[in-house]
């Protein structure tokens, strides 16, 4: 049993009570929510007769049913339109703060809170939304709840929770160039597999997790789920805090210095005691694409559709749905795939260092022929933030289209959706059959750069190719000509 | 559509008229057709209820689904057959059913998180075997307007009519059991009770008083 982890600590400091059932009372400090997953939760409330405990600990936004177009209100969709209206209600009833639309604040849930500096350190958060494990970054025990669970922690500002095992995954080494957060962590899915952290929390540690910045921390944890984990972090360090200083809520003057110390005592000491500890090598990973339906199958850029013999057993009946599903042929290489629509954007990969990793590609290049290409922002912030550095002329001269912030495309809850058979490359998080808003559209998963090189080229293409030759003394990748298809603007 | 209130409290069993959906592994998109799910409120959940079976079996010589038939209106208890409420795993199936009038299932067995959906809302499910079920579901064809009593302790179904009553005996896991029982299905109103407890969690928490010196 582990002890002496973050994790460990965090648990203890917010356990209310245990419960008959076997679990534990956990207290949540700060509780995100949505337009989507809360109207049941306040009309659950109001059938109860119950108030909001704490509405000072509870933050709201819109994001998944926004239209990316125009936001002007009311929205072309009057279901859209009645979920904020609802939203807006609730809030004003129960004295919630509102990150609305045109507050210059609003953006996903995962993006605006972190960067609004309401995530901390050895916080609980909850959120219905299982994406909620992106605030993990910051060392805070992040989890997604669903409707019931809202309305649990809008009652009492605490959860039913059964405590979890924690998995120590060490990556030692450091990422080569071209290679981001969002490989690394494709990486590790594909190797423990989508179902390898149920019953774990995951603890990311080693140097090149120290080596990363809290955005791509932010990118790591947001997919811990997608590996099966409820929540995954990181422990807070010089990073975090350099990244928090001077943020909307976060301490100020002496409580600030006091809030270091505090942070600093729940990271995991050397004495920690873990359930497991799994090891993986940053200088090994490629950049990486998911070519099936599950996050878990996901390959290196220089390699092939795995056959159904180089499949484990296990495998092999999701991996032949995939194939189906896919219309791609076991043996293919990756690169070269052809591509429909091209993504940038979510809770993943849509915040400002995602977007600059992909406009140094777009930069002086042109979205091929018949490609749909469109970035949208995390947030207001991150859309101010990026047209204060002209980002947003770099994709609309590159043949992007520059969008209004939301979930947009990863769940195509709003108008952004897949048509058909249309294949998308997406810095997205979720490669489900139907999820980007066509039941037979097609989504492969790769990192905002490797989109943008998928748009340029048609097709799924090595994004070191883009890249100046490496600082670091390895052997430049040689493209094959055949692949080199991007359209150089003059 | 039932009149009768929202379950609170202990539960030692409930009473009313029975209504069978007969068939093995209806999930719970059949229960709640996807669509539904676009909404700000369960509220309006009852009219989901089995909606694309219900529309299917309208005009069907067989005559139309239970939930349209007079005779099975305010019936109170569902007796369906084989792992019932699979699929997604969406609280809008156990919401829709309570919002109709169901209060309590019987069936041969369950779908795990639809069973927990139902106990979170106060809903029993029991099973029973395979023969039981379908005599139960044989009397209620055979009376629509017979009451039903369903008890807890000891978990049995006894249908009242004029003449003999007719008892099955029905099973339940006890932790369920029990916390019907007790009342403490209800996990909200078990968190709300700890007050002095969240407040004495929430004191020792530096964060929520932004580091103030203590
Ligand atoms: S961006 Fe996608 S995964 Fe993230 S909160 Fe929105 S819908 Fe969920």
């Amino acid at each position: 049993m582990s002890a002496g982890t973050l994790y460990d600590k965090v648990w203890d400091l917010h356990r209310v009570a245990d419960l008959p059932g076997g679990g534990s009372q956990l207290f949540i400090g700060l509780h995100l929510i949505h337009e989507v997953t809360s109207p049941q939760a306040f009309a659950a409330l109001r059938d109860l007769g119950l108030s909001v405990r704490h509405p000072e600990r509870t933050v709201a936004t819109v994001d998944h049913i926004v239209p990316t177009t125009s936001q002007a209100r009311p929205f072309a969709d009057p279901l859209a339109e009645e979920m904020l209206a609802t939203l807006e209600r609730n809030c004003a009833e129960h004295g919630i703060a509102l990150h609305g639309l045109g507050s210059g604040r609003q953006g996903i849930v995962h993006v605006i809170a972190p960067e609004l500096g309401l995530t901390q350190p050895g916080m609980t958060v909850a959120c219905g939304d299982s994406h909620t494990s992106t605030h993990g970054a910051f060392g805070a025990i992040a989890f997604g709840i669903g409707t019931s669970q809202v309305r649990d922690v809008l009652a009492s500002q605490s959860l039913a929770m059964a405590k979890l095992k924690v998995r120590r995954i060490r990556v030692e080494g450091a990422l080569q160039s071209g290679v981001y957060a969002k490989d690394l962590v494709l990486h590790i899915i594909r190797r423990l597999g989508v179902k390898g952290g149920v019953g774990y929390a995951y603890e990311f540690a080693g140097p090149a997790i120290a080596a990363l910045s809290m955005e791509e921390r932010m990118t790591l944890c947001n997919m811990a789920i997608e590996g099966g984990a409820r929540c995954g972090y990181v422990n807070p360090d010089a990073v975090t805090f350099a990244y928090l200083k001077g943020r909307p809520h976060a301490p100020a003057g002496e409580a600030w210095d006091r809030a270091v110390a505090w942070w600093s005592s729940l990271a995991s000491g050397p004495e920690a005691v873990f359930d497991d500890e799994v090891v993986f090598d940053a200088a090994t990973i490629a950049p990486t694409v998911t070519w099936g339906i599950t996050p878990g199958q996901g390959i290196g850029i220089d390699e092939s559709i795995p056959t159904l013999e180089q499949t484990e057993p296990d495998e092999r009946p999701i991996a032949e749905e995939a194939y189906r599903y896919m219309d791609l042929r076991p043996g293919t290489p990756i690169e070269g795939v052809p591509v429909d629509v091209c993504f940038i954007g979510s809770c993943t990969n849509g915040r400002l260092s995602d977007l600059r990793a992909a406009a140094a590609i777009a930069r002086g290049r042109h979205v091929a022929p018949g490609i749909k290409a469109f970035v949208v922002p995390g947030s207001e912030q991150v859309a101010a933030a990026a047209e204060a550095e002209g980002l947003d002329a770099v994709f609309r001269d590159a043949g992007f289209e520059w969008r209004e912030p939301g979930c947009s495309m990863c769940l195509a809850m709003n108008p952004d959706r897949l048509e058909g058979r249309q294949i998308s490359a997406s810095s997205s998080n979720r490669n489900f059959k139907g999820r980007q808003g066509s039941a037979s559209g097609r989504t492969l998963l790769m990192s905002p750069a490797m989109v943008a090189a998928a748009a340029v080229s048609g097709h799924v293409a090595d994004v070191r190719r883009f890249l100046g030759p490496p600082t670091d003394g390895a052997p430049s990748p040689t493209a094959p000509a055949a692949l080199e298809t991007a359209a150089i603007r003059a | 559509m039932s009149t009768t209130p929202f379950p609170s409290g202990p539960i030692l069993g409930c009473r009313g008229r029975g209504v069978s959906v007969p068939g093995d592994d209806i999930d719970t998109d059949r229960i709640i057709p996807a669509r539904f799910l676009k909404c700000v409120s369960f509220e309006g959940l009852a009219e989901g209820a089995f909606a694309d079976d219900r529309a299917e079996r309208a005009d069907h010589p067989d005559g139309p689904h239970p939930f349209d038939r007079p005779e099975h209106r305010n019936a109170a208890i569902l007796v369906v057959n084989r792992n019932f409420g699979c699929g997604s795993s969406r609280e809008h199936a156990p919401q829709a059913l309570m919002r109709w009038g169901i209060r309590a299932v019987i069936g041969e067995s369950f779908a795990e998180i639809f069973f927990g959906n139902c106990l979170a809302l106060g809903i029993p499910c029991l099973t029973a075997d395979h023969e039981s079920v379908l005599a139960l579901q044989g009397a209620i064809a055979a009376d629509p307007a017979a009451v039903l009593q369903l008890d807890l302790q000891p978990p049995a179904v006894t249908l009242l009519t004029g003449g003999e009553p007719r008892v099955w005996e029905l099973q339940v896991a006890d932790g369920p059991r029990r916390m019907l029982l007790s009342g403490e299905w209800n996990g909200t109103a078990q968190l709300v009770a700890h007050d002095a407890e969240l407040r004495a969690t929430a004191a020792r928490l530096p964060y929520l008083s932004g580091f103030a010196l203590g």
